[in-house]
């Protein structure tokens, strides 16, 4: 069995006197869907920015594909093979969605052709095809989200951290994005998810991390997790455990 | 349909492209329609401040840094080649190259300090540098300090770039720079460079998730503007056959490259060309008319023109051909 | 001299660290205060010394009409918004200017009956010129002003204002009033300095801007935004020009001043104080 692709070793962070993460360790293996739950407040986004890069731990070191990322910076992680979306989406809102996805596809793709074709392809698979020439800041919520996420895969990851890709959807677009996830990891993509909707959530992923007040809770199949009496108690309070 | 947004891409590009060369052949064909010194100097003049705003607008528009200071590669192009015809009879065209070299160099240089600095305080160190150049220059005695250099007539000829009375020959190289200036912008506005620069004008934390890294980018366009620059102030040299410190290094002489492109619209591919276009005649016509009879009313003219056109339209005159673009600008106010 | 520095780079820095707000114009409003001053001796024989608090409200006037005619407008300008604010300004400068140059023609002129002008004071062994010295005391005030009011209910609804220029309008703030006030103050600033300085300086229309790059640099080396960053990089500025003065030839001496901004820019890239 090959090693994890990404391997996260007791990372804490504070900011400021408020522990977001302390001593977080767990594997992530290629081609699964991992999903990163916990009430608000347990440093799931905290943690998704340490591994996309964007802020460096305080203690402890995460390794992707065996090497030492932790520190290295978000356009360094980002040229490894590591995407991400964001929770509060940041489109380019003066570019168009061809020229956002474009913007991603450039990593890889250094000529304007190539670029192009790769952020066409891209645009087709999450679903953008008609919307190629609007103006990025006159998208839908939804189709924003769906720009977030085309243009993270144009830069080709090994990895995607989706975070908070399905919140606020309606049905609908919900099973819609269910099934645009799984495509990407029959694609071979490895993602980790952040939802706190978790009738989407659970049928998608194959394991769960639960976060809850900064520490990993418990790790496991679904299944087994929502069972989990701790999960329940972070969730719904003490009354209901047990 | 998807191939249809590519395309869209592709062929707007192309139409541009074929709008250039049209506008290029009518620049080409002006000096048949239009007679006198005086006329054909004022374009020659236009000509050359749009290739030299376009070079700034490579930095400061398309990449975002707003610099005050670009008269000194102005001056350094200039200054070498003037010196090197005058003292070692090199022609102006090896000047031209080494004067691009060394202001192309120049702006390198200047850049790797100075774009740790944001917006204000990076424009604030260009003035700073430029003025600082323009102190030297004036009392550097090699070069002549404040009494400049003047550049013998060597005979007419190409390779001296000097005509006896023809403005008309100056036309052509202006233009060929200002065409060239444009072409180069055309061209990173398609590249990687251009489509990473804008987006990290719109979200810098996006652009660096999605592997963005600008600063070497930064220091190339610095380089290329700067060197550009500096070409224009050797074939102004050769056009006007006199530089002093206060006509190459002066600070009024950084806003006046930097202007045309913001009143035409920054980071545009037509703004430095369409602003050049207004304000130089205007600024050279109201000096002429008004200048000598009511001192100051060129400038009161000038001034509220500036004040006007910047107020009125922000994102410059552009907009009155891409009425989407005006659009945007005002729209979320 | 560094003192006098400071004040109009007090002026500028509450414009511009205040509101977010360049203004190029500055070394326009200068040079208007001084020619306002020259003007009012002639005609009324008013001292200059007491003419201060008048120029001060005529100036202050100026600065909220600015404010309200120009630069209000550029608020709702979305894109590239700080590109059209500095070139309106400039353009204001260079308007000013003709204006000036209509006006009053280009030559220089001076004050020479003052109550200050020409007279000495002397410390000892160290003869001080007086206007300078008075200079440096008004200055000092003007800045424990501004300093104080920073720290009023006025000051720190400014300072709000700057920082989240949509959210203070939900709270009842009238943006306009408080930038528009803000602008004068820091006119009445301006034109305290041009007071001073007609005392013993030249005055003709181009004498606003070296004063006026001075105070920009003075401002970012302090740092866009702080008062107190502002005095202190009035006061290093005037005594480097003075020391480079003694090393160097004379028509150099601002390359020390220059020297030094870099300098400290390079380790302190948000100027010595900068809150922006």
């Amino acid at each position: 069995m090959a090693e994890p692709l990404l391997q996260i070793r007791e990372i804490s962070k504070s900011f400021g006197s408020v522990a977001a993460n302390v001593d977080i360790s767990f594997d992530v293996t290629e081609g699964e869907i991992l999903g990163l739950i916990g009430p608000n407040g347990a440093g799931k986004s905290s943690l998704f920015n340490i591994i996309a890069g964007e802020i460096a731990p305080d203690r402890g070191e995460i390794l992707f594909a065996g090497q030492r990322i932790s520190g290295i910076g978000a356009v360094a992680c980002a040229r490894l093979g590591i995407g991400r979306t964001f929770q509060v989406v940041r489109s380019f809102d003066s570019m168009t969605v061809l020229e956002n996805v474009m913007v991603g596809a450039f990593l890889r793709a250094r000529r304007t052709r190539a670029a192009l074709r790769r952020a066409e392809e891209v645009i087709a698979v999450c679903g953008l095809a008609g919307r190629s020439d609007t103006v990025a800041h006159r998208l839908s919520p939804p189709e924003k989200r769906r720009l977030e996420i085309a243009r993270a895969l144009a830069t080709d990851p090994r990895l995607l951290l989706l975070d908070e890709v399905l919140t606020g959807l309606t049905p609908t677009e919900a099973r819609e994005g269910m099934q645009l996830v799984r495509d990407l990891r029959a694609q071979g993509i490895t993602i980790i998810m952040v939802e706190h909707v978790m009738e989407v959530l659970l049928p998608l992923i194959d394991r769960a991390v639960v976060l809850n007040l900064g520490r990993k809770l418990v790790e496991g199949v679904p299944a087994e997790i929502v069972r989990h009496p701790e999960v329940i108690r972070a969730y719904l309070g003490d009354r209901y455990s047990g | 349909m998807v191939e249809r947004a590519g395309r869209a891409l592709l062929s707007r590009r192309r139409r541009e492209l074929l709008l250039g060369a049209v506008v290029l052949a009518l620049l080409a064909a002006l000096p048949l329609g239009v007679s006198g010194a005086y006329l054909r100097g004022l374009i020659v003049l236009a000509l050359l401040y749009a290739g030299l705003s376009q070079a700034w607008n490579i930095l400061g528009g398309y990449c975002g840094q707003i610099s005050l200071g670009h008269a000194l590669y102005f001056g350094i192009g200039a200054y070498t080649s003037a010196l090197l015809f005058t003292r070692a009879g090199l022609s102006p065209f090896i000047g031209m190259f080494a004067g691009g070299l060394l202001s192309g160099l120049s702006a390198f240089l200047v850049g790797i300090p100075c774009f740790r600095l944001s917006g204000h305080y990076y424009a604030i160190a260009t003035i700073v540098i430029g003025m600082m150049a323009a102190l030297l220059a004036s009392n550097w005695d090699f070069i002549n300090a404040a009494q400049g250099i003047t550049i013998p007539f060597h005979g007419e000829a190409w390779r001296n770039l000097q005509f006896r009375t023809a403005v008309l020959p100056f036309h052509y190289v202006m233009l060929v720079y200002a065409a060239l200036m444009w072409l180069i912008a055309w061209v990173i506005e398609g590249s990687r460079w251009g489509f990473y620069w804008r987006a990290v004008k719109d979200d810098v934390t996006a652009a660096r998730s999605l592997g963005v890294s600008i600063y070497p980018s930064k220091l190339a366009a610095a380089a290329i503007s700067g060197a550009a620059t500096g070409i224009g102030g050797a074939l102004y040299a050769q056009y006007v056959g006199f530089i002093d410190p206060e006509s190459a290094f002066d600070l009024s002489l950084s806003v006046l490259i930097a202007l045309p492109a913001v009143v035409g619209g920054i980071g545009t591919l037509w703004g430095p060309l369409l602003g050049a276009a207004v304000l130089i005649p205007v600024q050279q016509l109201s000096v002429a008319w008004f200048g000598s009879a009511a001192g100051g009313i060129d400038l009161m003219v000038y001034g509220a023109l500036i004040m006007v056109l910047a107020l009125s339209r922000p994102e410059g005159l552009v907009s009155f051909f891409h009425p989407r673009a005006r659009q945007e600008a005002v729209d979320h106010g | 001299m560094g003192l006098l520095y400071a004040v109009v780079a007090a002026g500028l820095t509450l414009i511009f660290g205040l509101m977010n707000v360049v203004n190029f114009a500055h070394g326009a409003l200068l040079m208007a205060a001084m020619y306002a001053t020259w003007l009012i001796h002639r005609s009324t024989g008013l001292d200059p010394l007491l003419q201060l608090p008048l120029v001060a409200a005529l100036l202050f006037g100026t600065g909220v009409a600015i404010y309200r005619v120009l630069i209000a407008r550029t608020l709702q300008i979305r894109v590239n918004g700080a590109m059209v604010q500095i070139f309106t300004t400039f353009g204001l400068s260079i308007f000013l200017v003709g204006l000036a140059q209509l006006v009053f023609g280009s030559d220089f002129q001076s004050i020479n009956a003052s109550f200050l002008g020409g007279r000495t004071l002397a410390f000892g062994a160290v003869v001080l010129p007086l206007p300078l010295v008075a200079s440096g005391v008004v200055s000092l005030l003007v800045f424990l002003a501004l300093f104080r009011l920073s720290r009023t209910e006025f000051g720190r609804a400014l300072e709000a204002t700057r920082e989240d220029f949509e959210a203070v309008a939900l709270i009842g703030v009238d943006r306009d009033r408080i930038f528009g006030i803000g602008w004068g103050i820091g006119a009445a600033a301006v034109g305290i300095a041009g007071v001073l300085l007609a005392n013993f300086y030249y005055i003709s229309p181009d004498v606003g801007t070296n004063f006026a790059l001075i105070a920009y640099v003075a401002v970012a080396l302090g740092g866009f935004g702080s008062i107190l960053g502002a005095l202190i990089a009035g006061l290093v500025i005037g005594l480097t020009e003075a020391l480079t003065a003694l090393v160097v030839d004379p028509s150099l001496k601002q390359i020390g001043i220059f020297l030094i901004y870099l300098a400290v820019l390079m380790f302190r890239p948000r100027g010595l104080f900068g809150k922006l």
